[in-house]
């Protein structure tokens, strides 16, 4: 038996050679194939960038040109860092608030099953709001200041929170439960040691997901009231307004980070917590 | 101290009873399904029942009302629910925890101070066999270690009353009868009053002392069996005559219920 694997083995050195890249491929997996195509995406940029004619050249610059003028430029980056942290401290701000009031809001929802009936369907009306109308409201009752800005994020990133705790909440499985009930657990230690650690992959999932929202809500807040300490999203429309394309565009590439950079990090908190007992996490090996 | 469900009701009895006990025991739900139809059953220490009988018949019900986690309508239930464990048809750990910890949860639940559910969890580990896997979260084990760990659970709990609901019925063959044995060892050292509900005839005689045989829903014991064999079992029981007269007259008990 031992001996035929060797032959094999040795007979067929490509299958060996197979399994070591398959090791690294699946090292690089999660990398590789978006790093190729933001260089495809480059490649079209730069080609359409020097096909524009003379006058509309202004409306798409090269890439290095958005990146030398845009953003490494000493006045450049000296303008767009402290936005870039602004923005991001709003989001942030925001996105914390949204954790603590939709989670708390769920918990709520989930001891009271008549509250869930009731608040439930204006969680999901208010999906439906247009912001963008709410604003002006904002503004009357906080003035242009950071809590109105803080509360247009809030809006937009509050509901995948309590939708998803919820959800995990619920979903505790009903052997468990009866296990719990059975050695006469009261709600808050059928709460604290059942429902929450059961319901973390799919808050976990929720905040993922506002997290992302919640970079789109300070920007949309901060456009909507270009008032104060300007961040990303004041930037964005003084660029326009001024015609400065290349620092257009270097703040709609750093407004994406802030974005995907929130995603990240709330990803690698997601598989830190949940590596070694839920699916998802461990998939993906981190 | 024993408590009572009478009409769903828990009242205090004298120490003389047994173990468990049911006593013209129904369970209707509201919309009519009858379930159980008057159940009678006693189960002392050291005395070891399985309950078999076709698929939805109610004995899987007949152990939650045992427990007290279904409420009968009809009768009285006599158990003492703070020395009672219940071994589900899945082990029912904790995911996020390891196994040392989900061993631990009962006592925590019954607020055994640190130090002691430490050495009850070890103690109980080791009695099936799981020490080493003490820090490895369950998906990380097998089906048979998983049950294995359920089993250890209840084991940290001075118990009187062990409910079993199909706790092999997923478990292949070769383990299943490993575990068996290893129940077997553990009623013999325990002492506590065993009702297994299992799918398997040969599971049930080769465990018990009693077989008791339920009838299609409504519930209802059909016939009973007294096992002849005396403890410890060792496999080759399986394979004696008398094991396959009692098994096959348990069978036909079964067919003629159905």
């Amino acid at each position: 038996m031992i001996q035929l694997d060797r032959v094999t083995t040795v007979q067929n050195p490509p299958k060996l050679v197979k399994v070591v890249l398959t090791d690294r491929k699946r090292r690089f997996s999660g990398v590789l194939p978006p790093i190729a195509l933001s260089i495809v995406i480059i490649v079209i940029w730069e080609t359409i960038s020097a096909s524009l004619s003379g006058s509309r050249k202004f409306l798409l610059p090269t890439p290095q040109s958005v990146v030398i003028h845009g953003l490494l430029a000493r006045d450049a980056y000296g303008q767009i860092l402290p936005s870039f942290v602004r923005t991001s401290v709003l989001a942030l701000g925001g996105f914390g608030v949204a954790i603590v009031l939709g989670m708390l809001v769920a918990a709520v929802m989930y001891r009271f099953r008549w509250l869930e009936k009731a608040v439930f369907p204006y969680l999901v009306a208010l999906q439906a709001v247009p912001i963008l109308a709410v604003a002006p409201l904002m503004a009357v009752v906080f003035g242009y200041s950071f809590v109105a800005k803080g509360i247009i994020v809030v809006l937009i990133a509050f509901f995948p929170i309590p939708a998803n705790f919820l959800l995990g909440l619920r979903s505790v499985d009903a052997g468990l439960d009866d296990l719990f009930r059975l050695h006469r657990a009261s709600w808050w230690t059928r709460f604290w040691k059942l429902a929450f650690p059961n319901a973390l992959p799919q808050l976990l999932t929720g905040f993922r997901i506002s997290a992302g929202l919640a970079v789109v809500g300070a920007i949309v807040g901060e456009e909507f009231f270009q008032a104060g300490v300007p961040g990303l999203g004041i930037r964005l429309l003084q660029y326009l307004q001024n015609v400065e394309y290349n620092r257009l565009y270097g703040a709609l590439i750093l407004s994406s980070f802030l974005g995907i950079g929130f995603y990240l990090i709330f990803t690698w908190i997601s598989n830190r917590v949940l590596r070694n007992w839920h699916e998802s996490a461990i998939q993906q090996g981190t | 101290m024993k408590t009572i469900v009478e009409n769903g009701a828990y009242l205090t009895a004298p120490t003389s009873m047994p173990s468990l006990s049911f006593e013209g025991v129904g369970l209707t739900y509201k919309d009519g399904t009858e379930t159980l139809q008057d159940i009678n059953l006693k189960v002392g220490r050291d005395e070891f029942v399985s309950v078999v009988g076709p698929s939805g018949c109610g004995k899987s019900t007949l152990l939650k009302v045992a427990s007290g986690l279904v409420e009968a309508s009809q009768g009285t239930v006599v158990a003492d629910r703070d020395r009672l464990g219940y071994v589900f048809q899945d082990a029912t750990l904790l995911p996020w925890r390891t196994v040392a910890s989900n061993v631990g949860l009962l006592a925590e639940l019954h607020g055994v101070p640190k130090a002691e559910r430490e050495r009850r969890v070890q103690e109980a580990l080791e009695l099936v066999g799981l020490s080493s896997f003490a820090d490895r979260h369950p998906r990380r084990l097998s089906g048979g270690m998983r049950m294995r760990a359920s089993l250890a659970r209840s084991l940290t709990m001075d118990l009187e009353v062990f409910l079993f609901d199909e706790p092999f019925g997923a478990l292949d063959e070769i383990t299943r009868e490993r575990l068996n044995d290893e129940l077997l060892q553990l009623f013999l050292t325990r002492h506590f009053a065993g009702l297994f509900v299992t799918h398997s005839i040969y599971e049930a005689v080769y465990l018990s002392t009693r077989v008791v045989v339920m009838s299609p829903r409504p519930g209802r014991i059909v016939a009973e069996f007294n096992v002849p064999f005396s403890y410890p079992r060792g496999p080759e029981v399986r394979f004696s005559p008398e094991f396959a007269q009692l098994a096959s007259s348990i069978s036909s008990a079964l067919r003629g219920a159905e």
